[in-house]
């Protein structure tokens, strides 16, 4: 199972960067967001796939899967979702201010 | 702490009263009374020391500065560290004088010139009298500091800034590598200490690093010294003030690299190597700095390259005397010590009537208002004065008697002439290349010190082509050079006065490993008809000649390409390397966030990709890895295209849409993973996400609605590919690599520690609270940016609807 999760990630990894390098803003925040997605896949198979019960006591289950990945997870995710969030409001108060997404048009000032 | 060390910091001390000074007194007073007292207070300090030092005695005191890393400012008086204490204290007193007069208390910046000018005394004191090298070293470039504010004194003018600019661009690289030089002293010797060094010479001689410590150094001491390539800095100096001239760029900085070369001939000295560069140096340079004297019109500029010719003669002067490290204790060991001893009796020669050529130089332009020598001629019946002072200071420039320079120019020709026969180092096949430099040399050394004084003072005098109604100098301006004339004059009749004293305790300093016998180094002004008499007189003669005929052959100079000349290469290379990293910043830094994007990917996957392969290979273990089933299968194939229509769809709505679902995808991979929390948080967090995604494109004008087709890259491509196999092959291999146990079943615990059965939210909220509190705090962040972006889109909005 982690041999094709980690093929996913790798195939997310890919499209996300190809997405980034790519000249339009919104194409950016997109590959942005698959990335992220590929880093929290990440992170769960690191802490072993389907070895246990979910982490909740009190349901008379032993051997529970690792929490901790999951907690980091949780955090990254709502992260994320902040970060997503402000670089869209960015990238739309951009688009009105310069009028323009093309990545290769929004430059700095070529005399700086 | 020691009297002396009052003495030594004396001149920074000072500075700081300067401007009060300046400010208060200088209306009624010119500062320049006050700053006078400050070398005459040293110098009159320092004369104690010279029968000390004359008995063989020295004096050594430390005070503690960076103990526990020995870095202490260890001073130490010997011959050599007096001659020079007593010549910069010496001369300061007479320039300061001098710039009483020279610099005018209304229209000049006086605070800042003697704030310059303590500083630089203060930073030569120290670096002569430094036994600590790296102490020594700080001297050392606070003489280049203050030696560029000086030059860049009148900073309104574009020829002082450019000649400051060269010279601390030209003396701080040859500083800097010094500094290594002496790095590599410290690591061969493991000590800081010069005499110590010296003490420990034989460790460093047989030292792999040798060579390199010594090419180094000497970088430092030419460049400072003004040797040949390194000599242009020089004559672009001379738009300092004159006082700065005759002071640092005659009689004290530029013999800074002639003072280290004398300091650390005891542990270079003896090899093939320092011989040869320090006297092949020194000759190169007293021949091309003759040579180009001649050509020079301004009288500063010809004084500048005569400056670098005598450095260049006192240099080789060093590099014949360190053949008497090699030959020890004989007959011609005591030969070449001679040479040693020339070269420091030159030195003080040549402070003694550059410095008073400097300032009659300066009182020629301040009386008449030029330094051309065209529009000059005929001051002789104006500045009897000045004449008399000039001719002193020429004429033993050129070597004649009855003055100093007489002396030292005889016993440089015995030097070099020994050198011929000294047959080590290959001089059996080169060493006559040395007698037959320094007499060309020599002769056009006469020639160009008569151009100074007769056409500035004899022929026609021709008052029209002068801005100033011409008159004598005040006496106040004369003082400096009638003392130091005088010096020129009393050194020839009572050479041995100043041997004893000074020379032979510096010579003994110099050249610790020597018996010095002071018999054998007893100057006599009438040695015999030699083959030096005979020398000097070919000088006379042929000089006399070439002078009558120079209206013949000084044109020929101007064929000389400027082209070729050291400071064209100067100036091409600075603008040259300027030029060239412009280009290479312009080629990288394109202002192209995709490039940048590149390099860094690039980087990623090279780096982790490179280190893997080169320590790891690929060993993966697969043993441990879950079962796969159907249900999997099924998501991971959605996921997968999913993402790829995000990539390939052309309509916004589209692959907003898609994205969305990609993260359901992801939300029921927790679900299977057992990972219920997540599973809700991401699938709440995706929808808000693909809301707000639809919100602000649904802002977006129509007419850009459309994506568009993504562009195929061929770069994009390969380095999207690398990064995806980089991630992957590094997620395998991190997967089949357990090092230690998770510390996971500490938190299966929650309940008994925490009281909480979710053992997800027991980590977020008690056993890692601080991740939550931040994360919390990120999201109010982001939270306030958002706002803050719109509100203030909309009131700039609304502002440039009031302007219009």
């Amino acid at each position: 199972m982690e041999f094709v999760i980690a093929i996913v990630i790798g195939i997310l990894v890919t499209i996300g960067t190809y997405l980034l390098l790519s000249r339009q803003l919104l194409r950016i925040v997109l590959g942005s967001s698959l990335i992220s997605h590929s880093v929290n896949l990440l992170i769960i198979t690191s802490g072993g796939l389907k070895t246990g019960n979910a982490p909740l006591l009190g349901e008379g289950k032993v051997g529970f899967t690792d929490a901790l990945p999951q907690a980091l997870i949780l955090t990254a995710i709502v992260i994320n979702f902040a970060v997503t969030a402000f670089v869209l409001v960015l990238s739309y108060r951009s688009f009105k201010v310069n009028g323009t997404d093309d990545m290769e048009k929004l430059r700095g000032n070529e005399y700086e | 702490m020691n009297s002396f060390y009052i003495i030594l910091f004396l001149p920074f001390l000072f500075a700081i009263i300067v401007p009060f000074l300046f400010k208060y007194i200088n209306k009624r007073i010119h500062t320049g009374w006050f700053v006078l007292f400050v070398p005459l207070t040293i110098f009159l300090y320092l004369l104690q020391y010279i029968p000390i030092v004359a008995k063989g005695d020295t004096r050594e005191y430390i005070l503690p500065w960076i103990p526990s890393l020995n870095i202490n400012i260890t001073t130490y008086i010997d011959g050599l560290g007096l001659l020079f204490g007593l010549l910069i204290s010496g001369v300061g007193t007479l320039v300061i004088l001098y710039s009483i007069y020279y610099l005018s208390k209304e229209r000049e910046e006086l605070h800042n010139f003697y704030i310059y000018l303590l500083m630089f005394m203060g930073a030569m004191l120290g670096l002569v009298f430094s036994d600590h090298i790296l102490i020594l070293y700080g001297f050392w470039e606070l003489t280049s500091i203050s030696s560029f504010l000086l030059i860049g004194y009148w900073f309104e003018r574009k020829n002082s800034r450019y000649g400051a600019l060269k010279s601390l661009l030209i003396t701080v690289f040859g500083g800097l590598a010094m500094l290594a030089g002496f790095i590599m002293l410290i690591l061969m010797a493991e000590t800081y200490s010069i005499r110590e060094m010296i003490a420990n010479v034989g460790e460093i001689t047989n030292h792999s690093l040798f060579i390199t410590a010594l090419v180094l150094v000497l970088l430092g001491a030419f460049t400072k010294s003004a040797q040949f390539p390194f000599s242009i800095w020089l004559p672009d100096a001379m738009e300092a003030p004159t006082p700065v001239s005759a002071y640092l760029h005659s009689a004290t900085m530029v013999k800074a690299g002639i003072y280290l070369v004398a300091r650390l001939t005891p542990i270079f000295a003896g090899s093939a190597s320092w011989f040869w560069l320090v006297a092949g140096v020194g000759i190169v340079t007293l021949f091309y700095g003759s040579f180009n004297a001649i050509r020079q019109t301004d009288l500063k500029a010809l004084l500048a390259f005569s400056t670098i010719s005598q450095l260049g003669l006192v240099m080789s002067l060093l590099g014949i005397g360190s053949l008497a490290v090699y030959f020890g204790q004989s007959e011609n060991g005591i030969l070449f010590s001679a040479a040693t001893f020339a070269a420091i009796f030159h030195l003080f020669n040549h402070s003694t009537f550059k410095g008073s050529l400097f300032m009659v130089v300066g009182i020629v332009d301040h009386e008449t208002g030029t330094r051309d020598i065209r529009r000059l001629g005929g001051l002789m019946h104006v500045m009897p004065i000045t004449f008399t002072i000039a001719v002193i200071g020429a004429f033993s420039m050129a070597g004649l008697p009855p003055f100093n320079g007489f002396l030292s120019k005889e016993m440089f020709f015995a030097g070099v002439n020994d050198v011929a026969n000294a047959g080590v180092f290959g001089l059996e096949q080169f060493g006559l290349l040395f007698p037959i430099i320094a007499w060309v040399a020599s002769v056009f050394t006469f020639v160009y010190c008569m151009i100074l004084v007769f056409k500035t003072f004899t022929g026609k005098f021709r008052p029209e082509k002068l801005t100033r109604k011409v008159h004598e100098a005040p006496f106040g301006m004369l003082v400096s050079p009638i003392i130091l004339g005088l010096i020129v004059v009393l050194v020839f009749f009572f050479p041995n006065v100043l041997g004893e004293y000074i020379l032979i305790p510096a010579l003994a300093a110099v050249l610790p490993m020597m018996q010095i016998n002071a018999s054998d180094f007893h100057i006599s002004a009438w040695h015999g008809v030699n083959l030096e008499l005979w020398m000097t007189i070919g000088v006379v003669v042929v000089g006399i000649l070439l002078y009558k005929t120079l209206k013949g052959w000084v044109k020929l100079f101007n064929n000389y390409p400027y082209r070729l000349t050291l400071n064209h290469f100067y100036d091409q290379s600075l603008a040259g390397t300027e030029q060239f990293s412009q280009n290479v910043t312009n080629r990288y830094m394109t202002g192209s966030l995709r490039q940048y994007l590149v390099y860094i990917f690039a980087f990623f996957v090279l780096l982790l990709m490179g280190s893997f392969i080169t320590l790891y290979g690929f060993q993966f273990d697969f043993s441990k890895f879950a079962p796969i089933e159907l249900f999997d299968i099924a998501i991971v194939i959605g996921i997968v295209l999913a993402a790829f229509v995000v990539l390939f769809t052309s309509h916004r709505i589209t692959a907003i849409v898609t994205l969305g679902a990609i993260g359901y995808f992801v939300s029921m991979f927790f679900v299977l993973f057992q990972a219920p929390d997540l599973g809700l948080t991401q699938f709440v967090v995706e929808t808000v996400t693909t809301v707000l995604f639809l919100l602000c494109f649904y802002h977006l004008p129509k007419l850009k609605k459309n994506i568009g087709k993504i562009s195929f890259k061929l770069t994009n491509l390969i380095i999207s590919l690398a990064m995806g196999a980089t991630v992957t092959i590094l997620a395998l291999a991190a997967f089949g690599h357990k090092v230690f146990e998770p510390i996971s079943y500490f938190f299966e615990k929650s309940y008994e520690l925490a009281g909480a059965k979710n053992i997800v939210n027991a980590i977020l909220v008690d056993f890692r609270g601080f991740d939550t509190m931040l994360e919390i705090s990120v999201l109010a962040i982001a939270g306030l940016g958002v706002y803050v972006l719109i509100r203030q889109g909309s009131r700039r909005r609304e502002q440039s609807n009031e302007t219009k």
